[in-house]
């Protein structure tokens, strides 16, 4: 068991880690999510008691990790990858870590062919893949037949083989009892594997709970609403007529509403009740990944803005504009004679009348462009 | 706690099992011995044209030992990558997590690099010694004469305590290409500047190299050089002292900084 205090890092005038107190507990896999930057490996260095915390606590079993009795038998960590002098031979370097810590050597090649690396233990490990890599420092957490495991990105570098392997290894190893605190700055991953969450952003805890809870608490559901393309008034009818009987309506970039709050079948009802046809009425999910994007969203570090390109774009020949739905291959093909009308994508075959395609698109908004791609309802007539 | 044997164990393996250890040592013995050996000849050679006071002061033992001035150099990168690769490739906190004792870690870590060094050192001092004899000549010593076994152990002594100088000054800056550029730019040269300029030469004595050269001389003035302010042995002592300084200053960073 993994127990933080109030936790806090600061390095100079930046605050690495703030007040986190989280507890890890055995059996289960306890996933250790934030973005870049968050404070994940800080805090779990402060475990490892390579940092000391400003203020704060962090225990493994009860003690300080450097007061802990015969600590590389209990905990076993996975820091990074390539912490590895890369002139010693992957048996080599394992040689080491298990002499440190009283570990027999027959021990090596045990976890050696846990880890797959058998066959390469006699190579250096400069010329490691980082697979490799994650494979050799696993191998190191895994030395001690320890009780608490800590991997921070256990799956950076990892092909999907080695994606599943890992997840399966953690897996195992949490159903033996074993504590398992894994650090991931991808959700989707942590979806799969852990059974527990703790996430932080800009180094404070966001949440302590259950996968479960974590997706019931913060997902939400909605379903996606689109009239007739081209009906302005159809939607703002249907817009206030949802808005009206409780429903979140928001609008999406392709025309489409997403509305919260309604069940299907009631904002079908309510659109046949304004009179307005739907083309489209479908449920969706928010996933953990959306979920976790949304909380996190005011704690990222590090965002990018829109490239700008600017002085960089060759001007595009007629280019479908990034409309209605994505061109589905093979569906709407795009216009090969430079200068012909383009092909409108998607959705209908043909387009109706009074839904004329748009001109070719002017030089200065290309494809792949961050400009706004035209509305339907703001086509031109 | 981890039992200090095995950490020694541990910090043995480490430095037999990168190439770095082999090819510092090999070239601090190389050196020593090629240069040394090139320069008695080249004395042996060229006896007759030194001034009268030169060969008053002709002491064949240091001449043999002038591949130090390089030699240590290896000897340098030695300790010095002993204790930087665990910062530069991260191992320092794969080392750290095992061995939560930072004070067992650290000693074990200097005694090991250490004893090699002691081993390489004498058997360098020896052969160089021989060697450089041999190419002497008529003007050779012979290692039964007085203070001559003093000094060539006093070589290999002082090869060992160079190294431990390196690791402590690598363990205060945790950087390899910081502390080589320190310390080989101080050895080679600034070291060798401050000595030759007369304004500075009183303080240069004291500079760990220069003190603990004293110890390699038999003829005191040796070649009409100054007269030092204190013996072989003190002056080796002096040394020893910037050393301890060192290994000191290392382990309070180690201890106080996050790894």
């Amino acid at each position: 068991m993994i127990e933080a205090r109030g936790l806090t890092k600061t390095y100079g005038a930046k605050t690495a880690v703030y007040n986190l107190s989280f507890t890890v507990q055995p059996g289960l896999i306890t996933g250790f999510v934030g973005p870049n930057g968050a404070g994940k490996s800080t805090t779990m260095r402060m475990i490892l008691g390579l940092d000391e915390p400003s203020s704060g606590t962090v225990t493994v079993g009860g003690h300080p990790y450097r007061k802990l009795p015969n600590a590389p038998r209990q905990v076993g960590a996975l820091l990074d990858a390539k912490a590895v002098h890369g002139g010693r031979s992957a048996r080599n370097h394992l040689r080491c870590v298990a002499q440190l810590s009283g570990i027999p050597q027959r021990r090596v090649d045990e976890v050696l062919d846990v880890v797959g690396l058998r066959e390469v233990a006699g190579r250096r490990s400069k010329g490691f893949s980082l697979g490799m890599g994650q494979r050799l420092g696993i191998a190191g957490a895994l030395l001690g037949d320890p009780q608490i495991l800590l991997f921070d990105e256990p799956v950076n570098g990892l092909d999907p083989e080695g994606i599943l392997w890992i997840r399966n290894l953690m897996k195992k190893l949490a159903s033996e009892g074993r504590t398992i605190f894994v650090s991931s700055h991808l959700m989707s991953e942590m979806a799969l594997t852990a059974d527990h969450l703790v996430v932080i952003g800009r180094g404070q805890l966001m949440a302590d709970m259950s996968v479960r809870d974590f997706i019931n608490t913060h997902s939400a559901s909605f379903a996606r609403v689109r009239v007739p393309d081209g009906e302005q008034g159809q939607r703002a009818k249907l817009t206030a007529a949802l808005t009206e009987h409780g429903g979140q309506v928001q609008p999406e970039d392709d025309g489409a509403l997403r509305v919260a709050g309604l069940p299907l079948p009631r904002i079908s009802d309510l659109a046949h009740d304004a009179g307005v046809r739907l083309w489209e009425l479908s449920p969706h999910e928010a996933s953990l990944e959306e979920a976790y994007m949304r909380m996190t969203q005011g704690a990222v570090d590090f965002r990018s803005t829109v490239d700008q390109r600017s002085g960089l774009q060759q001007p595009a020949g007629p280019v479908p504009p990034q409309g209605y739905a994505a061109p589905a291959p093979g569906y709407a093909p795009p216009a090969a004679a430079p200068g012909a009308p383009p092909v409108q994508p998607g959705y209908a075959p043909a387009a109706p009348q009074g839904y004329a395609p748009p001109p070719p698109a002017p030089p200065h908004a290309p494809a792949g462009a961050a400009a706004p791609a035209p509305r339907e309802g703001e086509a031109p007539r | 706690m981890a039992a200090p044997s095995a950490v020694l164990k541990s910090e043995w393996t480490k430095v037999r099992t990168v190439s770095s250890t082999m090819w510092t040592l090999a070239a601090a013995l190389v050196l020593t011995a090629a240069v040394g050996a090139l320069l008695s000849g080249v004395m042996n050679a060229t006896y007759d044209d030194l001034s009268r006071a030169e060969q008053l002061t002709f002491d064949p033992t240091l001449v043999s030992f002038f591949g130090m001035m390089l030699g240590q150099l290896a000897m340098v990168v030695f300790g010095v990558l002993v204790v930087s690769t665990e910062y530069s490739s991260g191992m320092i906190r794969t080392s750290l997590a095992a061995v939560p004792q930072r004070a067992a870690f650290y000693v074990s870590k200097v005694v090991v690099a250490t004893l090699l060094a002691l081993v390489v050192g004498l058997l360098t001092s020896f052969v160089t010694f021989f060697v450089g004899q041999a190419l002497l000549g008529d003007h050779s010593a012979s290692i039964t004469d007085d203070n001559v076994l003093r000094a060539v152990i006093g070589a290999g002594l002082y090869m060992t305590v160079i190294t431990m100088f390196s690791m402590g000054v690598a363990a205060m800056l945790r950087s390899t290409v910081l502390s080589l550029g320190l310390l080989m730019a101080f050895f080679f040269l600034i070291s060798s500047i401050l000595a030759g300029v007369p304004a500075t030469r009183d303080v240069a004595r004291y500079l760990p190299d220069q003190a603990g050269s004293a110890v390699m001389q038999v003829v005191p003035g040796a070649l009409d050089s100054d007269k030092l302010p204190y013996g072989p042995w003190g002056g080796f002592g002096i040394m020893c002292a910037w050393a301890a300084a060192a290994l000191i200053g290392g382990y309070a960073v180690l201890k106080k900084r996050d790894a």
